[in-house]
């Protein structure tokens, strides 16, 4: 029944964003593929996190694997757009898998350091291999509005319905996920590994199986966001953009999927809304475009410290059970803290 | 033989400023179990400062000075700031010293730009000879391996011989033991953080005329510092050294005879690598630990 | 002869007694361990806390020491109220409490042990005066001063956790369970170092052990917790002849 639910929701969601996009001009277009793409990617993030209580703060790299994927497939192999986002998707899963069973042994963070290096780390690799990944130019992605829609239809507006597809797939998919066996099995993780582990969960095989999840859909959102803005380099997967996703995903509130679109429509709307503002007062452009990385970071610390459940939690606590219930909150993952942390909680 | 000899000395110049870097996080490691990923950044921030009072001022080490001390300043600001999560869940702490590190960057752009900006050296950074040997490392890298082995060995000292580094080792091995003792837990923290942001303003005073000074700048250098506390152990203030060391060679051997942009992906491999055969690393407690 | 329930066994000093505990009440997080639990401990006396596993034994000096959150209830010494002080701070008032399971810091040499418990004394010179005074009363400790403290007996662990309390010189001491894996013969020779420090110090002292027979016999009062509340106090001697009662609650 959930899946029915779900699914009838999701139709709804689309026949508005279809209204809107033929409403709206191309650049509001663009705005709605962009938030569609981080829909993506934070909400893989928040599986990975508030699901199955492991970090990353690199999934930045999953995306850039995924578009450099997604570019190469389809400049070289020519494969029609859904082909290439679904091998994208695929690809990314095998790195994911490569990354989550290194991961499997590492906690806390451990975990957040190897991620971070990953962030940092492959990149780089566009530079050292330049003849295949094309170096600081990156690549360039073209893709055409399919002939049924007409020659006058817009890109933009048929992408932002290809983005807004793939995100209302990825969240029923990952709705029905994290209400399914495996979804329960992750937040016992979560919650208790030993006790997981006595009650017969493969602890390790769960671990890897969201960072495989989790990077397909960091994999999906990459492809998207190479074809979306037709070019895939470098500088578009810096560490900045892993930590936005990060900052999505703590802002909706760790460990709900609607929480996840909180969090991608603050990440994209806020800085664009900021950088505007910036500018139209005459600040430079340095200034304008660092505003946005300053509220990330007041953002994270603030909602971390003062209202860990994020937006999706403060909405919930307003207005009580008309909001579905969270898979779970941070709160849950507080007996992996340390005990000599703080002694005073210590038991007779 | 040459290039090797080269790749050796100019790998120490790099490995003492990992070795730095790892060095502060193991000192709020050790007595807080918090990783301090805005380490680089704390690290860029000061060194931004120094730039300036060097500019004003015309004298490098009137710069020098002011990074230590407003090391010193950030250090204990961003305790301060972190502080609340103390017994959460681990994340948590994760996810604010990112939100640190993030925030000191945005900051530094807005105050100082974008750009690249060059950095001045203490000393001389043309390539020393013996003979016409050309040995690959200047008067400025010994100086940075000098400047760094003096802080780690004053820091040894103080441990070892001082109350203060007493209460620091006492808290770090048993904090809940030393606060029976009458041993303020929170002000020992707030030194050791004080420390690490006077360490790592030294790292990034010390790095900053090889990488250019930009808010990213010590991204890469952050990752590898890590990489060489971990190698340490975390816990090991010596291993952080050794570790340093270690990586800096191996790095740039790697950069030297395979190419500088394979280096992060090099480091990231000896930090998995490490992780999965010696989770507590070279110097780490022999018994196993949750990694 | 036992009072029942709340009896706070009452010095015959006229003065406030050395510590006394009114009627607290103090919880894990939110489960209530001690429901309102009384004493009163003159100077200079060893005042035996008794009762089963899960009594609230240890939780007590626990709530004493700052440990946990007290809700209600005070703790006075010297007739001063020093009630929900942070740990530090109670040490630092002259409170030491030594907690169970020989709380030694492995990583450090036995010296550098006795060393954070003089911490928190001002002067360079009180914190030598001290240590040599340490040395003096404990000449295993002297003898061992320089090896890791990993390295000692289960004995000395408590020789030396309880004369790092001492350094600090403290008014009162807490006692969790001294005996704890210790041999027998052991065991004697910590009641006796525990009756010795009483009689040439003065100081006052709360001993939890679970070894009933051996607090008794060196403690002057002694009290029997039972799910966190007072069943039984009166003097040690009285104490040790009820059958009844140690059979009852502590099952002797």
């Amino acid at each position: 029944m959930t899946l029915l639910r779900h699914l009838g929701a999701a139709i709804v969601v689309a026949l508005i964003v279809g209204y809107l996009s033929i409403s709206l001009n191309a650049f509001r277009d663009f705005q709605i593929a962009e938030i569609a793409v981080y829909v993506v990617a934070v909400a893989g993030l928040t599986v990975l996190i508030g699901l199955s209580g492991q970090i990353s703060i690199g999934h930045g790299a999953f995306m850039a694997v995924g578009a450099y994927a997604a570019a190469l497939l389809l400049m070289h192999l020519g494969w029609p757009l859904e082909a290439v986002l679904a091998a994208s998707a695929v690809i990314t899963a095998l790195a994911g898998l490569l990354v989550g069973v290194a991961a499997a042994r590492l906690r806390g963070p451990y975990l957040a350091g190897v991620t971070l290096m990953l962030a940092v780390a492959l990149p780089s690799l566009a530079d050292q291999f330049a003849g295949a990944f094309g170096g600081d130019q990156g690549l360039s992605v073209g893709v055409t509005t399919p002939a049924f829609l007409g020659a006058t239809f817009p890109l933009t507006r048929w992408l932002a319905w290809v983005s807004c597809a793939a995100a209302l797939i990825t969240l029923v998919l990952l709705a029905n996920l994290s209400r399914s066996r495996i979804g329960r099995s992750w937040r016992a993780v979560r919650d208790d590994e030993a006790a997981a582990a006595l009650a017969g969960l493969n602890v390790a095989r769960l671990r890897i199986l969201a960072f495989v999840v989790s990077a397909a859909c960091a994999g999906l959102a990459g492809a998207l966001l190479g074809i979306v803005t037709s070019l895939v380099s470098p500088g578009s997967f810096t560490l900045t953009l892993s930590i936005a996703l990060l900052t999505g995903a703590v802002i909706g509130g760790l460990g709900s999927l609607a929480g996840a679109v909180w969090g991608s429509l603050v990440i994209v709307l806020v800085p664009t809304y900021v950088t505007d503002v910036a500018t139209s007062h005459g600040l430079s452009s340095s200034v304008a475009a660092n505003i946005p990385v300053v509220a990330y970071g007041v953002v994270l610390i603030v909602v971390m410290l003062a209202f860990p459940a994020g937006i999706q939690g403060a909405l919930r606590r307003l207005y009580g059970p008309v909001i579905p219930a969270a898979s779970g909150s941070l709160n849950t993952l507080r007996r992996h803290a340390p005990a000599s942390e703080h002694p005073e909680e210590g038991t007779q | 033989m040459q290039e090797f000899l080269e790749f050796t000395l100019g790998g120490i110049s790099f490995g003492m400023i990992y070795a730095a870097i790892g060095l502060s996080l193991v000192l709020i490691w050790r007595g807080t179990r918090i990783l301090n990923y805005a380490q680089g950044g704390m690290a860029m921030f000061t060194a931004y400062i120094a730039l300036i009072v060097i500019n004003h001022t015309g004298n490098y080490w009137a710069g020098f000075a002011a990074a230590l001390a407003a090391g010193v300043v950030l250090g204990a600001v961003c305790e301060r700031v972190i502080r609340p999560t103390q017994g959460k869940p681990p994340l948590n702490a994760v996810i604010v010293t990112i939100g640190l590190l993030i925030l000191l960057e945005g900051l530094a752009g807005i105050i100082y730009g974008g750009q690249f900006r060059s950095f001045p050296a203490a000393f001389s950074i043309s390539g020393l000879k013996i003979g016409s040997t050309s040995l690959g490392a200047s008067r400025n890298d010994v100086f940075v391996a000098v400047a760094v082995l003096a802080a780690a060995l004053a820091l040894a000292v103080m441990f070892r011989y001082t109350s203060a580094g007493l209460r620091l080792r006492a808290t770090a091995f048993s904090p809940g033991v030393a606060r029976l003792l009458g041993v303020r837990v929170g002000r020992v923290l707030t030194l050791g953080w004080v420390l690490a942001g006077l360490i790592g303003a030294l790292a990034g005073v010390l790095v900053s005329p090889n990488t250019f000074l930009y808010p990213n700048s010590m991204d890469s250098i952050f990752v590898l510092g890590f990489t060489a506390a971990v190698i340490g152990g975390l816990d090991s203030p010596v291993g952080a050294v050794v570790g340093g060391l270690i990586l800096g060679v191996a790095l740039n051997y790697v950069s030297g005879y395979l190419g500088s942009a394979l280096m992060p992906v090099f480091g990231l491999c000896a930090l998995v690598l490490v992780l999965m055969v010696r989770p507590s690393g070279l110097f780490g407690a022999a018994s196993s630990r949750q990694v | 002869m036992a009072e029942v329930p709340t009896g706070a066994a009452a010095p015959a000093t006229p003065a406030a007694p050395a510590l006394a505990i009114e009627d607290l009440v103090a919880s894990y997080d939110e489960v209530v361990a001690l429901h309102g639990v009384s004493i009163a401990a003159g100077k200079g006396t060893v005042t035996a806390v008794l009762g089963a596993n899960g009594a609230g034994k240890s939780t007590l000096l626990r709530a004493i020491s700052g440990l946990i959150r007290v809700r209600s209830g005070s703790v006075l010494l010297d007739g001063a109220d020093v009630t929900r002080r942070r740990p530090e701070d109670m040490a630092r008032a002259g409170v030491a409490h030594v907690s169970e399971g020989q709380s030694v810091i492995t990583e450090l040499t036995v010296e550098e042990n006795l060393r954070v418990g003089t911490l928190c004394r001002m002067s360079r010179a009180a914190r030598r005066a001290a240590l040599a005074q340490a040395y003096e009363r404990f000449p295993v400790l002297a003898d061992r001063r320089r090896k890791p403290a990993a390295t000692l007996s289960g004995g000395e662990r408590q020789m030396l956790v309880i004369a790092r309390a001492l350094l600090a010189g403290p008014r009162v001491l807490l006692l969790d369970e001294p005996s704890l894996g210790l041999a027998p013969k052991i065991i004697g020779q910590v009641m006796a170092l525990v009756a010795e420090l009483r009689d040439s110090t003065g100081l006052t002292i709360l001993l939890v052990e679970q070894n009933a027979r051996a607090a008794l016999g060196i403690a002057d009062q002694g009290i029997v917790l039972n799910l966190g509340k007072v069943v039984a106090a009166a003097d040690a001697a009285a104490l040790a002849a009820d059958a009844s009662l140690l059979n009852h609650y502590l099952g002797l």
